[in-house]
């Protein structure tokens, strides 16, 4: 209990700092909504089209507006030696770790919530969809528990915009092809069979990077 | 408990033969220092001597290349979450976030720190440090010598038995540099442990009881308070710098 408190009272910080400067949410929603004006311009999707290219544009979206946020993670910490404040506080770096991982991923989810609906308005699909809401979940799950990893572990060079980008995509590569090939179906209102094996591995991707990243984590941090 | 844990030896702080090497550069060459309770032991020493270093070892923040440290018996390698529940450190970083207030950085820490009766521990600390009528600004639009007494009470927030200063005054205008000497002289009344890091002589012998002077890694001075002339420390200090190069 008390564990779950201080990755709590992590993640409250880090929502409470976003909510009074809005520097992640504001940069990655503008950068978003860019993406999907210009391809909604760029492609005029027929009935056809929209399984194969639609999951794409969503997905361009999202990750490269993702990196954006992932990148101001653990600058915040880097800032004024705060992340010495919290490495002295007496957690495991697990509990960082998660707590971190905690805002990252709600900081992704707000975005995909204000993304989705305009990329569905966009190209005339039908703004109901709950199996998507359940891909953009656990995709955003890998994506987050790994990019809060990365974002630590490329914290302190000095080409860090640059670093993270090209250390964290291969990655989360993996997640984002499946979440592409399972979005098609749903927007298309293919069966679930079409798309579980593809939710499988998205699942099975969390459960690994989730794992390795709280393992890890310690090592990536310590100096 | 933790905080109880007594050593055979008796020491707050040991450390023995205590190394820290960054590639090529050697940071620590050999370091052995035995801090009892509640003593305030001052580390002088140059730029680069490897004050600031030594407090990162001793805090868990840097692992030693080789050598053991033991803080109220605990060993930091085997230990280190024990070891900070014991120990705080305050230095010219503050560790606050700017945009959170006052009371928000110290309620952040506090549940980090599991402080019991939080709010009430809060206001206890804000008044020591006198920045209660502050409490609820934003620590970013602080003064430098305001936000430094809001770093000090984050320090002391979760009670420490061992308390780390490093430079604690740099940067600070005369007045804010008077205030948190005040502060600074009621952490070492006491069973507190402190080492502080400083370049200011004067000061850091008002408050030492044993006083250290690094250059290059090593200990090359080593003295209790009572030994030392006021007077001609300054000189001790020259002697032991030039010595060394």
């Amino acid at each position: 209990m008390s564990t779950f408190l201080k990755i709590f009272a992590i993640f409250w910080k880090d929502m409470l700092t976003e909510f009074r400067t809005r520097e992640i949410i504001i940069s990655v929603l503008v950068f978003a909504l860019l993406v999907l004006v210009i391809f909604s311009f760029a492609f005029s999707l027929g009935a056809d089209e929209i399984e194969t290219i639609a999951p794409g544009i969503l997905w361009v979206a999202l990750t490269f507006g993702g990196v954006i946020g992932l990148n101001r993670t653990f600058a915040l910490e880097k800032e004024n030696s705060r992340i010495e404040g919290l490495m002295l506080c007496p957690v495991s770096r697990a509990v960082i770790y998660w707590g971190k991982l905690a805002g990252s991923f709600t900081f992704m989810l707000v975005i995909a919530v204000i993304v989705t609906p305009i990329f569905l308005a966009l190209f005339n699909l039908p703004v109901f969809l709950p199996r998507l809401a359940l891909i953009i979940v656990l995709a955003l799950t890998g994506f987050a528990s790994i990019g809060t990893l990365f974002s630590a572990l490329t914290v302190n060079t000095r080409a860090r915009d640059i670093m993270l980008p090209i250390l964290f995509l291969p990655f989360v590569v993996p997640v984002i092809i499946a979440a592409v090939k399972a979005t098609g179906p749903v927007l298309t209102g293919g069966p679930w069979s079409d798309m579980l094996t593809w939710l499988q591995i998205i699942i099975a991707f969390d459960i690994i990077y989730l794992t390795a990243s709280s393992l890890v984590f310690d090592f990536v941090v310590e100096e | 408990m933790d905080k109880l844990k007594n050593t055979a030896s008796g020491w707050a702080i040991e450390a023995r033969g205590l190394e820290k090497s960054f590639g090529e550069t050697r940071a620590l060459r050999g370091i052995d220092l035995q801090i009892s309770r509640g003593e305030c032991l001052v580390v002088f020493g140059p730029n680069g001597a490897g004050k600031t270093t030594l407090l990162k070892v001793l805090s868990t923040l840097l692992k030693p290349s080789a050598g053991s440290v033991r803080i109220n018996g605990w060993d930091i390698k085997e230990n280190p979450v024990r070891v900070r529940n014991n120990i705080s450190l305050a230095g010219h970083q503050t560790f606050l976030y700017d945009n959170l207030t006052v009371y928000e950085n110290l309620e952040f820490y506090g549940k980090m720190y599991g402080v019991a009766h939080l709010e009430q521990r809060i206001r206890e600390v804000a008044e020591w440090v006198q920045i209660e009528p502050r409490l609820h600004d934003r620590a970013g639009k602080l003064s430098r010598g305001m936000q430094q007494r809001a770093s000090v009470a984050r320090a002391v927030l979760h009670n420490p038995s061992i308390l780390f200063l490093d430079e604690p005054e740099v940067g600070l205008d005369p007045h804010a540099g008077a205030i948190v000497k005040e502060v600074l002289s009621d952490i070492n009344t006491g069973s507190r442990t402190v080492v502080m890091t400083t370049h200011n002589l004067a000061r850091g012998l008002e408050l030492a009881d044993s006083v250290v002077i690094l250059d290059r890694g090593r200990v090359v001075y080593s003295e209790s308070r009572q030994a030392i002339g006021k007077a001609d420390f300054q000189q001790v200090y020259d002697r032991c710098i030039k010595a060394g190069k």
